[in-house]
């Protein structure tokens, strides 16, 4: 029995040999350089291909490209002053752009009039047909800083004939009478760039600890481990407002602005760390790790040429989809006060503006910085997922 | 008269990338109290073979034509025609033909105890009680020579050894006494010396109940110490069906030649590199046209060299007996004069 | 089966005096002691406390010694069920918050079960039948429900309830039974208004499980056990349901876990929207009145009632999965 029993099957795989060749048809063919193609491609190469395939994750990115372009060049797109508050243009409503004056292309609005019911004592608004004021693109307007360095003071467009601050309203205006549009341009600068600080934050408390973790396991990672267990099981929002509320009532925008950044990532860097801790375990002991090391490789040489490519793909990915929290949560703090404070604007600032229910029946496009958030979150999140697909090249 | 007979089956995986074949014209005939050994590479079809006469094929794999038809009280009852999911099916899976298969580990759930598992798969099939049916698991277990059984029915799978599990799904397997046993690698995840006690242990239930045994392996000692016939599979396709000592002592197909030459025995010179079969099995999107074999095979016979024009990169060969009960599919053993098979270009 | 238990109540126990740590880290931060508050806010009423009261008062919270002192002080008190004053309300801290903690946890719970409820069926239905039109369109709307912040939704519900159904739809009683005593029908009421929070605040959970059950179940389904099941005779649906939907329960139960810790903080900013009386506004407003006892008193307690929530969910877990049971892990 023994030895019939131990009689396995293995053919071992050896170069098909030259002769007879097989005759193929032109599908295999393509598919033998389509298989080269893959076999030579490199790591970065194979993920480009394979996130290329998932359309909704493309379609994502172009829409975040795009909101950080906004994010760049937010002066040039806002036509007002976010500032500038005008009393008789409080709660305008968003105003109707006509695109055709006669038949031609000429962009207009009419002009304003504001009136106080005598019997509600809310201000309400009518059309001056007579007095059209053309849009203008390329216009010039308030001063400010292109790119930080660049004085100028054209902006995407502009009224003619009427000052834009007082006559442009096309999201509307805001309790104080200032337009919207604008503010929402300055708040989408700080809501992102407030998400990528933090991520920032997260990813270093994250990588160090959870490499930590993973690299020297033991004692230290039990530590860690129950660390972020911990973290995980505390309900966030009660602690980050706690935190939020011992700031300083004095604090200037900028300080603030980072405050709230370390606040968030406190907590943020947990999923973060478990992602690099994870990747260590199994990267540790793979074959591939022992040969480099066999072949003479360094340990800084094995992290770096061996390691970090596939660790990096999945700290991208995972910090991608580790971003849409982080706007969420400033956009809450804001939202309820404890975060980022007039006269700074984000989200959750202009959104603030809406917390009361009367308000918004009244005026609903308060709401409408709610849209960019879903937006945005939503982009991250297919984004993240494509990427977290196309991390793993050779997965199925 | 055959327990079941197997003509011609086709079970394809119709996927958008391409469409593979798994089954690809299977004909066996399966004898009461007999084994019938099926061997072959992996991903030469022999599983989904199993799984087909079963009908628990996953999707998309589905049988495309054939016919698989199981004696029933005189008659046949055609099992490739059945509603998958039907009563009429699910009267046969486990009461007519019990499956036994790879991974012991695995094919018990973790979350259920071994006892309700087995005692579920009785009631299926036995109007029993509860208590009637645990008494019968009991019994069963003692049969497949577990001990202690009325503490391991309590017991999780993976609280057991592994030869208890294998133990343990051969009972369960056997529940309703079923006239088929198909037992798909049955030994291919234990050691050796359980091995050869789970095969024992079937060598005996066959002699006890006189039911058939399809027995799917890719180890030829396996097949060599019990089967009574032989089905070689190769990408799909039977290439030679026989009688086991003329499998193993008078190979036909060079498929079959090849696999018995890369044995290692215990006559042979030590530190000696074994013969292999040349190339690996191709790609199921990129099959060969003509004999799916032609390209590893040491005997291939190119168009011009060929009798009757007939060649291994053109035709496709079909069945050819060439002693009683041994048939080979080969265009070597083709008879002078017959009809030229008819060209058919599998690659697609 | 016990070395589990005593570890998951070891780690509980952790989190609990981590969130104590926190808790008086937010009661501290602030400038100013407690007592210099008080007296400000006294003067400001322009009543006055003399010195000797303010030095008694001092001494009774153990202003006058070290940090790690007033901490253990603190602790102790909170054990015995004194949270100290609300300077804000002039009350107990037990007081103020009164049935806002069980409102909360009532909110909480029917959030949690909301979400178990629609997303077992969804979550089978979008693996079994994988890719098909209703799996994407579920995963469409859970990739939406993940996206809208629950304070959001719940903005734009009350919009739509105050335009369309010109109702104000949030809240958790009628006004007839807000300050009434509990009776049959308050509870009755209590439910009634129960449904719009508990989909506010479970939506994003709900995305979250559906995906972790269809990703499990997919698993699941591809295991042997389930071709075993079927080879025994067993039907499709008999067989899904009773061994890969089983297995793939556990990891949901497990979900709990962090379910609970996410549904409160949403809770937190929801009722505020929603004008839920939970432990949420209260708050809010106590930290934006600098009444630090109250505020940490919440954190703290909202801490602990997570904390007894996720030893809840291993328990369920241990009665699930048998391996738990057994050895301890799985």
């Amino acid at each position: 029995m023994a030895t019939a029993a131990n009689i396995v099957v293995t053919p071992v795989e050896t170069p098909p040999p030259a002769a007879p060749p097989a005759p193929t048809a032109p599908g295999l063919v393509d598919g033998r350089v389509a298989e080269e193609r893959v076999s030579v491609a490199s790591q970065w190469q194979l993920m480009w291909w394979r996130f290329r395939k998932h359309r909704l994750a493309m379609v994502s990115a172009g829409i975040v490209a795009l909101f950080y372009l906004g994010v760049i060049f937010a002066d040039f797109l806002a036509y007002a002053d976010p500032y500038a508050s005008e009393g008789q243009r409080t709660l305008l409503p968003p105003q109707a752009i006509h695109l055709f004056d006669d038949g031609r292309f000429a962009p207009f609005v009419y002009g304003i009039k504001g009136e106080r019911d005598l019997t509600t004592f809310k201000r309400v608004y009518v059309e001056d047909t007579s007095r059209k004021l053309y849009v203008r693109p390329f216009a010039t307007g308030f001063d400010y800083k292109l790119l930080g360095f660049i004085p100028t003071n054209m902006h995407l467009i502009g009224l003619d004939g009427a000052p834009t601050e007082t006559n442009l309203f096309l999201l509307g205006g805001d309790l104080q009478g200032r337009d919207l549009w604008s503010r929402l341009m300055y708040s989408t600068q700080t809501s992102l760039t407030i998400g990528l600080v933090g991520v920032t934050l997260s990813l270093l408390f994250g990588v160090v600890l959870g490499g930590i973790a993973g690299y020297y396991g033991g004692f230290a990672d039990t530590v860690i481990q129950r660390l972020i267990e911990v973290l995980f099981s505390i309900p966030s929002i009660p602690l980050w407002m706690g935190l939020a509320a011992a700031m300083p009532r004095d604090w200037g925008i900028v300080q603030v602005y980072f405050a709230i950044t370390v606040i968030i990532s406190l907590i943020g860097w947990t999923t973060l760390a478990r992602v690099v801790r994870g990747r260590f375990l199994s990267l540790r002991d793979e074959d591939f790790v022992k040969a480099a090391e066999l072949a003479g490789a360094g340990p800084w040489r094995i992290i770096f040429v061996h390691l970090a490519p596939l660790f990096l793909s999945h700290i991208i990915a995972a910090t991608t989809l580790a971003l849409p929290a982080m706007i969420i949560s400033e956009t809450a703090l804001s939202f309820l006060g404890l975060g980022l404070r007039p006269p700074a604007m984000s989200w959750g600032v202009l959104l603030q503006q809406a917390q009361n229910v009367q308000t918004v029946a009244l005026s609903p496009w308060l709401m409408i910085p709610a849209i960019p958030v879903t937006i945005v979150i939503l982009a991250f999140n297919f984004l993240g997922d494509g990427l977290r697909d196309a991390a793993d090249p050779y997965g199925v | 008269m055959a327990l079941l007979s197997v003509r011609d089956l086709r079970t394809y995986f119709v996927a958008d990338e391409g469409t593979t074949r798994a089954v690809d014209g299977a004909t066996f005939d399966l004898y009461a109290g007999k084994t019938l050994g099926i061997v072959g590479e992996t991903g030469c079809g022999k599983s989904v073979t199993a799984r087909s006469i079963l009908r628990i094929v996953e999707r998309p794999g589905r049988i495309v034509s054939g016919e698989i038809l199981l004696q029933r009280d005189g008659g046949y009852i055609d099992l490739a025609k059945l509603d998958p999911d039907g009563r009429e099916i699910r009267r046969v899976r486990g009461g007519e033909i019990g499956l036994v298969f790879q991974e012991p580990m695995t094919s018990f759930s973790p979350v259920h105890t071994v006892g309700d598992q087995v005692i579920e798969a009785i009631q299926l099939h036995r109007r029993l009680d509860k208590a009637r049916a645990r008494a019968r698991a009991i019994e069963l277990f003692r049969m497949v020579g577990i001990s202690r059984p009325e503490g391991r029915l309590d017991e999780y799978s993976w609280q057991l050894s592994g030869g208890l599990r294998q133990r343990a799904m051969i009972a369960m397997a056997l529940a309703a006494e079923p006239r088929l046993l198909i037992a798909d690698e049955p030994t291919t995840a234990l050691d050796v010396t359980t091995q050869a006690q789970i095969l024992e242990l079937l060598r005996d239930l066959q002699r006890k109940t006189h039911m058939a045994i399809m027995l799917i392996t890719h180890d030829l000692g396996v097949i060599a110490e019990m089967a009574d016939d032989v089905v070689v599979m190769y990408l799909g396709r039977v290439v030679e069906h026989g009688p086991v000592d003329q499998i193993f002592h008078a190979p036909k197909h060079p498929y079959t030649q090849a696999l018995l030459r890369s044995i290692p025995g215990i006559q042979h010179e030590a530190r000696v590199k074994l013969p292999t079969i040349s190339g690996s099995i191709p790609h199921p999107f990129a099959r060969p046209a003509g004999c799916p074999f032609h390209p590893r095979c040491a005997l291939v016979m190119a168009c011009a060299a060929a009798p009757d024009g007939v060649c291994c990169d053109h035709h496709e060969p079909e069945l050819i007996t060439v002693e009683e009960g041994h048939s080979v599919s080969c265009h070597l053993y083709r008879k002078k004069g017959a009809a030229v098979p008819l060209a058919l270009e599998s690659a697609r | 089966m016990l070395t589990y238990l005593a570890q998951r109540i070891g780690l509980g126990i952790l989190t609990i005096w981590v969130v104590s740590v926190l808790s008086f880290v937010i009661i501290q931060l602030p400038p100013g002691d407690y007592v210099s508050t008080y007296l400000a806010q006294l003067a400001e009423q322009g009543s006055t406390a003399s010195a000797a009261e303010a030095e008694s008062l001092r001494v009774e919270y153990g202003l006058d010694q070290p940090v790690y002192v007033q901490y253990a002080k603190w602790v102790f008190q909170m054990v015995q069920g004194n949270f100290g004053m609300s300077l804000d309300w002039k009350r107990p801290v037990a007081d103020v918050i009164g049935d806002r903690l069980a409102l909360t946890m009532i909110v909480t719970v029917a959030a949690i079960l909301f979400t178990w409820i629609l997303a077992l069926p969804i979550g089978i239905y979008s693996a079994v039948r994988q890719y098909s039109v209703a799996d994407y369109i579920f995963t469409f709307l859970g990739f939406l429900g993940l996206a809208v912040p629950s304070f959001l939704l719940a903005l734009v519900l009350m919009y739509f309830g105050f335009v369309v159904l010109n109702a104000n739809i949030g809240g958790l009683f009628s006004p007839e039974y807000a300050d009434a005593p509990w009776s049959l029908a308050k509870a009755w009421d209590l439910a009634q208004h129960l449904p719009i929070p508990a989909l506010v605040l479970g939506l994003a959970g709900t995305a979250q499980l559906v995906r972790i059950m269809r990703a499990n179940l997919l698993d699941e389904l591809r295991k042997p056990y389930v071709i075993t099941a079927l080879a025994k005779g067993l039907s499709e649906r008999r067989a899904i349901l009773k061994y890969p939907v089983r297995v793939a329960l556990n990891p949901f139960a497990s979900s709990i876990a962090f379910l609970f810790p996410q549904v409160v903080s949403g809770s937190i900013i929801v009722s505020l929207v929603l004008s839920l009386p939970t432990v949420g506004p209260l708050l809010l407003r106590a930290l934006l009145a600098q009444d630090m006892f109250l505020a940490g008193t919440i954190v703290m307690l909202i801490g602990v009632l997570t904390v007894i929530g996720i030893l809840v969910s291993d328990l369920i877990l241990m009665w699930l999965d048998p391996r738990i049971r057994l050895y301890g892990r799985r």
